[in-house]
């Protein structure tokens, strides 16, 4: 399999597509227009459909109709865009509905601006839309890893029934890197006895619908989904971790953030202090558990993010007040250099306040 | 190790993001860690164009040069903006067919190339970019130009397959040009 040379953004879109994705719907937005471009050529090369529409609302509503019909559905956007899906995503998680969701985030609030930044965290695992819901995060750190994550994300989404949500930011969906796509995926398609496919007569109709007026019957529909939640949380939870037993420091970070920061361990490390790298790779399921690993004598974890401090809240939820949580971040499309974070990292094991 | 930090800037249609995509590619053939990392967003349109290109013997932590180890300007503005990114001891790559600024730094080489002149010389304006990767190839050999032309065969297909032998004729000039300049430093 031979090493190709790809924008995150048409690495992403070619992936998806070998995992099964035959419909797109998007509107443009910087940075994530070549994963739609992208779609637009080679969605019609496999069979499928691709379709600009009119709005990000109307994009992700369509991915609603898709996906209720069992059809393999994908959006994207960048987060102001992301903003206008969450009353679709919230609809999305009611109804039940797999699908793959893509930001390629760039720093808000507002409009914002278009280079890069982590600051859509709140957004993707509290929930921008209304009531008790979930999705599944994952944050790539490379262009593979994006990859190998979008591969399987319809199989994952299909499985709980609940959205993938892939959360990029502009520098993996700009950036070039070799990459190489896997052909022949073999998609682990469940059973899909819920699909709105036309009954020919043959069987009850299966209604996709989000309103429960009794509310006895929307506790019941919560828990149900509350269930499913809690069996993800205990199955795809995913992180990555290095030397967390015998470190002075650990240095939590995710996507982009991440792989800086394996500089700045180096830096660190040759200034003789020794850091372990806590790094999420699903947002949500967060994996609390890994705090457990960490050495209960080391000086402190630092937090690091392209944000004013998001993940920082579970950051603390995990350490459970049993080290000092400090934070180093930058903001509005700014980005942390090694030497900024190894500052910080070398601060906390010398026992000053950073 | 081998860790070339290399920026290259100019103005959008000068080929700024090819010359980043033709190295990040030779150094993806010959089995380095490589990224490339496009400026986007207003500044595209109309005014420079840069891109980030980082061949390394290990794997890359940022795409993002903080500190370049080589700068290749292309235009004015790009010098003004750049040469301040260069490390001390790193290298200048300058337009002198269109820059007739000269850089404030002192600690830092700066090589001088005749980029369009030289592709104009070759009946093809349009490899000016080429020469600037030959110059840059010229002070660090650390990609064949025998693997650049594979890149080229591979990339330029069609009508443009035609273009491959001037781009590699340009390739070859610049490594001239760059060469009899740092045998005088």
């Amino acid at each position: 399999m031979a090493k190709l040379l790809m924008k995150g953004n048409e690495a992403i879109a070619e992936a998806a597509i070998r995992g099964g994705c035959r419909y797109f719907f998007g509107y443009p937005i910087t940075p994530q227009n070549e994963l739609p471009e992208y779609m637009s050529v080679r969605l019609g090369e496999v069979g499928g459909v691709f379709l600009q529409a009119e709005s990000e609302i109307g994009a992700i509503n369509m991915v609603y109709g898709a996906a209720a019909s069992g059809a393999r559905a994908m959006t994207s956007s960048s987060s102001p865009g992301i903003a206008l899906k969450q009353e679709g995503i919230s609809y999305i998680c009611a109804a039940q509905l797999p699908c793959v969701i893509v930001n390629i985030s760039r720093g808000g609030p507002g409009l914002g601006g278009i280079q890069p930044a982590q600051s859509d965290y709140f957004q993707a695992t509290r929930g921008g839309g209304n009531g008790d819901y979930r999705l599944i995060v994952y944050a790539p750190a490379n262009l593979q890893e994006a990859v190998d994550i979008t591969l399987e994300a319809f199989d994952i989404s299909e499985k709980y029934r609940v959205p993938v949500f892939i959360a990029g930011d502009g520098m993996i969906g700009q950036m070039m890197e070799p990459v190489e796509i896997p052909e022949g995926f073999v998609s682990q398609s469940a059973e899909k006895d819920w699909t709105t496919t036309g009954t020919k007569g043959q069987r009850a109709p299966n209604i996709i619908n989000t309103l429960y007026l009794d509310p006895l019957k929307l506790e019941e529909h919560n828990i149900k989904l509350d269930n499913v939640y809690k069996l993800i949380e205990a199955n795809e939870t995913r992180y990555e971790a290095d030397s967390l037993e015998d470190c002075d420091v650990v240095c939590a970070a995710y996507g982009m953030t991440s792989r800086i920061a394996r500089s700045s361990i180096k830096i660190a490390a040759s200034s003789g202090v020794k850091v372990g790298m806590l790094r999420p790779v699903s947002l949500w399921p967060f994996p609390y558990g890994a705090f457990d690993k960490i050495n209960p004598k080391a000086k402190g974890i630092l937090c690091a993010e392209m944000s004013m401090g998001q993940m920082l809240d579970d950051v603390k939820i995990g350490s459970k007040g049993r080290w000092p949580i400090h934070f180093y971040g930058r903001s509005g499309g700014m980005v942390p250099t090694p030497d900024e974070i190894a500052e910080q990292l070398i601060k906390i094991a010398e026992g000053k306040s950073v | 190790m081998l860790n070339e930090r290399i920026i290259i800037a100019g103005f959008g249609g000068q080929g700024v993001m090819t010359i980043g995509q033709l190295l990040t590619y030779g150094g993806m053939y010959e089995n380095m860690h490589v990224s490339w990392l496009p400026s986007y967003g207003p500044e595209m349109r109309g005014g420079t164009a840069n891109c980030h290109v980082v061949l390394s013997g290990e794997p890359i932590s940022s795409p993002i040069i903080n500190s370049a180890t080589s700068v290749i300007i292309m235009n004015n503005p790009s010098l003004g903006k750049f040469e301040g990114d260069v490390e001390v001891g790193g290298d200048l790559f300058i337009n002198s067919s269109l820059v007739d600024l000269k850089p404030n730094r002192t600690d830092v080489e700066a090589i001088y190339v005749n980029a369009n002149e030289v592709a104009s010389n070759l009946g093809f304006e349009k490899a000016a970019n080429m020469v600037m990767v030959g110059a840059y190839l010229g002070r660090h050999p650390i990609i064949d130009i025998s693997t650049l032309e594979a890149v080229l065969v591979e990339t330029m297909t069609g009508s443009k397959a035609a273009f491959v032998p001037l781009n590699i004729q340009a390739i070859h000039d610049g490594v001239k040009i760059c060469q009899s300049q740092i045998a005088n430093i």
